[in-house]
Formats: C-alpha cells, structure tokens, sequence
C-alpha cells in the first residue's frame, strides 16, 4: 500500500513540476502557453547535449537547462507575447505556432540537417541520457522497495514549489507580480514596471519547464515530441487548483496523481486516466474557478 | 504580343497532338526514359519519423546500389519519396497520389498496421503492389501486398516454448500499448503458452505513447510471475525498461522477454537497462555473418553516422528492395501485377540469411532468433532456428503449414469461421 500512495505522489510531483511553470504564465500573465510543453523538451534536450558535449551529468544540466528555457522564454516574450497582453486566444495560438517551430527546430537540427551535418543528440530519434548509478534502483524504508529517482523528483519538485513560494510571498517582486495578477492596470497605476515583471516572470515559468525536462529526460523518452501531451497534464491541474493559485496547483496536482495511482493499482492505467479527466472535469463544473480562486473585485 | 501568342498557340498544339498521337505514354508512364519510378512512402515527419526515417534510408540505399550496378533491365530505378507524416489520411493520400499520378508499379512502405490499412484500399482497387517490411500482427491477405518482415508464428513460435523449457520460466505477465499489433501477439501468445504447458496471469495494456509506468511496474512486483512477455511499442519501452530497473526489479530474476525491443530502443534507453533481457526477431545487429556486417558498415555510410543501428524492420526495407528488383527482371512486363506473380517464390540472400517469398500468402520466410542484451546494446544470438520458417500469418486462428488459410485465392473465411 506504501509503494501504491508513493506512486502515486510520484505522479502528482510530475504533474505539479510541469504545472509550476504554467501555474505562473498562465495564472499570473493569462498567457495559454502551449509552447510550455517545447520548453520542458528543450529542458531534456540540454540534458542530451550537456552529457554529450561537455560530459557533465544531470544535476550540471539542471541550472544549465534553466539558463537556457529561460533566456528563450525571455525572447519568446519580447518577440511574440508581449504584443498579444489581454487577447487570450491569440496567445494559445501564436504559442501553439512556437511550440511547432521549437519541435521541427530540433528535429531538423536547427536547419543544419538540409545541408547534411549532423549534430550528435539533436534530430528526430530517441535520445538517451544516461543516470547516475545511485539514482538508479530502490532503497528500502519499512519495508517498503522506495525509487530512488522517483523520490529525486519529489525532492526536486518540493524545492522548486517552495522557491516559487518563497519568490512570489516574501520578495518584492513577488508581491509586484501579485498585483499583476489582481489587476495588471492598477499594478501599473502603482508605479510597477508592468512589462519588465511581465518579462521576467515568463522567463522564470520557462525556467522551471527547463528543470522539469530534466527531470523527465532520466526516465522518460527524450524525442522532439514529449512535450506535447505533458502540457495538457499541466493546463489540467492549473485549472482545476485555481488561476493563480499556487497552493491551489500544488492541492490539485498531489490529488490527481493520487487518484491516478490508486485507481491504476485496483484497475488498469487506461481507466485510471478516465478517472483523472473525469474529476477535472466535475471540479470545472461545481467550481468554475478552481478548488482556490482568488476572490477579485 | 501577338507572336508570344502565336506561340502559345502552337505549343498547345503540338503538346496536344503528341497526347493524340502517343497514347503510350500513359500506359507505361513508369517506363520513361529509361527509368522504372518507384514509390517510396514513410514518415519523414511526426512522432513515427524516429524509427521510419531509418526505413526510408534503408530503402534508398538498395536503389542506389541497384543503380549503381547497373539498374534494372538496364534501366535506372528512381525513388519517388513521399512524406506519410505519421498520420494515416496522410498515408491514404500520398498513395493515391503515387499510383494515380505517379503512375509507379510499386511502393515500398509503412511502418504501423495503422498506416499500412489506411493504404490498403488503394493498392487493392488500382490493384497496385505494395511492399510492407515490418512485422505485423498477421490476419490480413491481400494479393496487392507483399509483407516482408516477420509475421507471429516466426517471432513466437520459437520464443514460447524456449522460455518455458530453456530459462524453465512458466507464469507469464503479459504487457503491451494498447492497439491490434499487441493485442494479437498476446492473442497467440496465450495459446502457445498453454499448449507448453505454462499460464499467465495477467493480460495489460497502457496507451501507445504513454510513459508513465509506475504503476503498471509496481503490479508486475506484487504479481507472482516469473517473466514478463513485452508488446510494448514505441517510445513507451524506454520509459518502461528504466522504470523497472528503477523499481528494482532485475533481469536474471524476472526477465523481460519482448517482441518488439529493438537495437533503436536499447540505444535510447542506454543498455544498462536492458542488460540480460531477451528479444525474439529475425534479425539483429549482431548477426556474426560477413553479409551483415558489410551491410551494417553501407548503411552507417549511407547515413554518414558512425554509430548508427540496424534492426529488423530495416533490414526488411532493404532485402525486399532486392526481391523486387528480381521479380521485375523475371516478370514480362512491368506492371504491378506481373511483378506479383514474379515475385512468389522469389529467394534472395539477405542479411539475416536466405529469404523467401511464400507463393500462396506473399508473406515471407524468415529465420527466427532470440538474443539477449548485452552491455554494449547490442543482441548476443542465443537460439535460431537452423532454417527459414513458413510464414503463417492466421496462426492465432489455427493456421498450420499443411493447412493454409491464406492462398493466392485469396482468404478461405470458412476455415476462419470454424475456429
């Protein structure tokens, strides 16, 4: 019973580590970002290249992939969704067109492959990225055979989760991003430099996408399309925990991995998914904002 | 003005009257100047792009050496390369495209049952030819398809009764993505399973793509079996191989004994997961003939990547080039179906070992082998059968080499309804 709820909290780390990031776009800037899901690839792509090219192992590439997602969400911003603030639709679709230029970039090694180069980690295949040893197998507690990467993700996510916390209550430009999200043209009335916290708080939810493809190149396929059905995981638990809620993403993410784990344990995973969508979906209907809406004026 | 008129004109004209005049150019449009065009047709693009892209490349690479020794009749054959996408209404239309106005003889293709019934209509009403060199999940008979990669009995038949009596494993945990390819390899698996004298406990099935496999992994532990027979598919079997290792469950304990493992997967996953596993397929890497190894050598070449894999699907791709070719040269004319006819029977020395086109059923005999991973990623050859085996593609349903139910009549449904 142990190893079924450590799963299934296991789940709910990986649905909260991909929803962090969005929790943060999508609730503070109401930006649908569909090229969230890119940015975690791009995240396990860096974990590829850095093994490969500088032979360095995958706590390197952690501060390294955040580096990189977030200077390409900073220029995703200054290019695209700054001009589209307020037009919710057309966010979903101009990142959605990223989203597919980010994939066939790498697929088509940034171009070079037209003219017959290859580069070593990036095109269309399956990737590999290779574990430390003492990340893999299990340890024992009571018992119980505990993962031992499954329990790196969990710390990692934990310390992720409370680093955004940390970052949005008790700094001040956390509590300018607040205002932000209670309303962006009061903020700005205030005196806060609405487009430059906007900027930064991007870079900052494609950071935390670029840690998260970390995490999932260890045990998950690295392949230029991995993304893609992580970020419906993502838009599931932001919406069911609340717009802009934080405790609201991280409640709803542990609820969901939860359910998923315990109804795959007694049945199969295919319902156990059914499940999932059918909870998300009673949440929406009996609480159109989320188990934690902000209460607006 | 007027004379670019005029001109016109007169093109027109005489494009025209050469229409009139040479209605030939129609019926052997494929033939034009002193080329055989072909189809070519695998997804270059999409989720399926990883492992069709390498048999795109393994098909381009047996023209070029057909045209590099001399063609055939003397003739250049020439790829017409066509992108599937991974989607099936893209197979659909890229294959009308090739034999409407493409007019070529043959398309070499697909890589999932998904794309290739989505093309199926086509060949089958411009009665066309198509070949398929994947292993598939059999129970399909059509005369415009020739199917050159392994079909159940040819990766089961062997690998059953070898982990019952050879690794002494009888509980079987049967897992696999959740679409018609596994479900029919667990279909016939579970009958040569009971015929051994094993059971199995479990029948599972997560979705094609899916990579969370902790609790799939998790019920296998605390399930009692003593080997995991593997359908998985996909990228899925890297997350599933890591996930198991991860959980602690080991290979010399609780194999996991697969069908659709390959050389791709291993490499993506990083061989340490897979140490000590076992694969059943025709062909591997690591096959120790010198007719391999010049091919895996071409094909790195080919590619210009060194380190490059070869599985079973590709070298299908290749060889079955090669048994066109001689089926052209035998055939009268070159026209899809005398290329059929002269393609039944045909043998060719392949990769793997000698190849056959069975006559009745257009499938092809091949020469079942298990291997076990080894650290390096590649599969040491650990039984094989000592000669090429029929190819029954409706054995889940009774078929035996003495009782085909598949001939070039076409399917006999009686025998299928009786069973």
């Amino acid at each position: 019973m142990l190893e079924v709820l450590f799963i299934g909290l296991s789940l709910g780390s990986i649905l909260l580590l991909v929803a962090l990031g969005l929790a943060i776009t999508y609730g503070a800037m109401g930006v649908i970002n569909m090229a969230h899901g890119e940015m975690v690839m791009i995240g396990a792509y860096v974990t590829v290249l850095s093994g490969i090219w500088l032979g360095t192992n995958i706590f390197v590439a952690i501060p390294l992939a955040f580096i990189v997602t977030a200077l390409l969400g900073l220029l995703i911003e200054r290019v695209v969704v700054r001009r589209l603030y307020g037009r919710l639709l057309d966010t979903l679709l101009a990142t959605w067109g990223i989203a597919i230029l980010i994939q066939q970039a790498v697929r088509l090694e940034l171009g070079l492959s037209f003219f017959g180069i290859h580069i070593q980690g990036l095109g269309p295949g399956l990737q590999n990225v290779s574990v430390p040893a003492y990340l893999q197998g299990t340890f024992a507690i009571g018992g119980s055979e505990i993962n031992r990467y499954r329990t790196f993700i969990i710390v990692v996510t934990a310390i992720l989760a409370l680093t955004t916390w940390f970052i949005i209550y008790r700094t001040s430009l956390g509590t300018q991003v607040r205002a932000i999200i209670r309303n962006p043209k009061m903020a700005a009335a205030c005196g806060i430099d609405v487009t430059r916290v906007n900027a930064l708080t991007f870079a900052f939810g494609s950071g935390l996408a670029g840690i998260a493809g970390v995490m999932m190149s260890g045990f998950k396929t690295v392949f230029p399309d991995m993304g893609t059905s992580m970020v419906v995981d993502g838009f599931l638990v932001v919406v069911m925990g609340g717009v802009g809620s934080l405790l609201g993403s991280v409640l709803s993410a542990g609820i969901l991995g939860e359910i998923n784990g315990l109804v795959a344990a007694g049945t199969n995973d295919i319902l156990a998914r059914a499940v999932v969508f059918g909870v998300v979906i009673a949440i929406i209907v009996l609480k159109p904002k989320g188990l934690f809406a902000l209460k607006g004026r | 003005m007027a004379v670019d008129r005029r001109r016109f004109l007169k093109n027109g004209l005489l494009a025209g009257g050469s229409l009139i005049t040479s209605p030939w150019v129609f019926s052997t449009g494929a033939r034009a100047a002193g080329e055989i065009k072909v189809g070519v047709l695998f997804s270059l693009t999409g989720g399926l792009s990883i492992i069709e892209k390498s048999l795109h490349d393994a098909t381009m690479m047996a023209i070029s050496e057909i045209n590099a020794s001399g063609g055939v009749k003397g003739m250049k054959v020439a790829a017409v390369a066509e992108d599937g996408a991974s989607d099936p209404k893209t197979y659909n239309e890229k294959a009308s495209k090739l034999v409407i106005q493409d007019k070529v003889p043959t398309v070499f293709g697909s890589y999932t049952s998904a794309s290739r019934k989505a093309v199926l209509p086509v060949f089958e009403k411009r009665n066309n030819l198509y070949f398929y060199p994947t292993y598939y999940e059999g129970f399909e008979c059509s005369k415009n398809v020739v199917y050159t990669g392994a079909v159940p009995n040819q990766q089961l038949s062997n690998f059953i009764p070898w982990i019952i009596k050879t690794l002494g494993k009888k509980k079987f945990f049967i897992v696999g993505s959740n679409y018609i390819y596994p479900r029919e390899m667990a279909k016939v698996s579970k009958i040569l399973i009971e015929k051994n004298g094993g059971e199995w406990i479990a029948d599972e099935y997560l979705e094609l793509g899916h990579s969370e496999w902790g609790s799939m992994v998790n019920k296998i532990k605390g399930s009692g079996c003593d080997v995991v027979l593997s359908n998985v598919v996909g990228d899925s079997v890297v997350a599933f191989y890591r996930e198991y290792k991860n959980q602690g469950l080991t290979h010399d304990k609780l194999p996991i004994c697969a069908t659709v493992t390959s050389e791709i997967e291993i490499a993506a996953m990083g061989a340490e997961y897979a140490v000590g596993s076992y694969t059943s397929f025709p062909y591997f890497q690591a096959i120790d003939t010198d007719i391999n190894k010049a091919f895996v050598e071409r094909y790195r070449a080919f590619v210009k990547d060194p380190k490059a894999v070869t599985h079973h699907a590709l070298e299908s791709s290749y060889f079955q080039v090669f048994l066109w070719k001689q089926a052209v040269e035998k055939a009268a004319e070159i026209t899809p179906v005398a290329i059929r006819e002269a393609v039944k029977g045909q043998e060719f020395d392949a990769p793997n070992g000698h190849v056959k086109i069975e006559a009745e059923n257009l499938h092809t005999y091949l020469t079942p082998r298990i291997a076990q991973w080894l650290p390096d990623g590649q599969g040491k050859i650990i039984d094989a059968y000592k000669e090429p085996v029929i190819p029954l593609p409706y054995v889940a349903y009774g078929e035996t080499p003495t009782n085909l139910f598949c001939t070039g009549k076409g399917l006999e449904t009686s025998k299928l309804n009786k069973t």
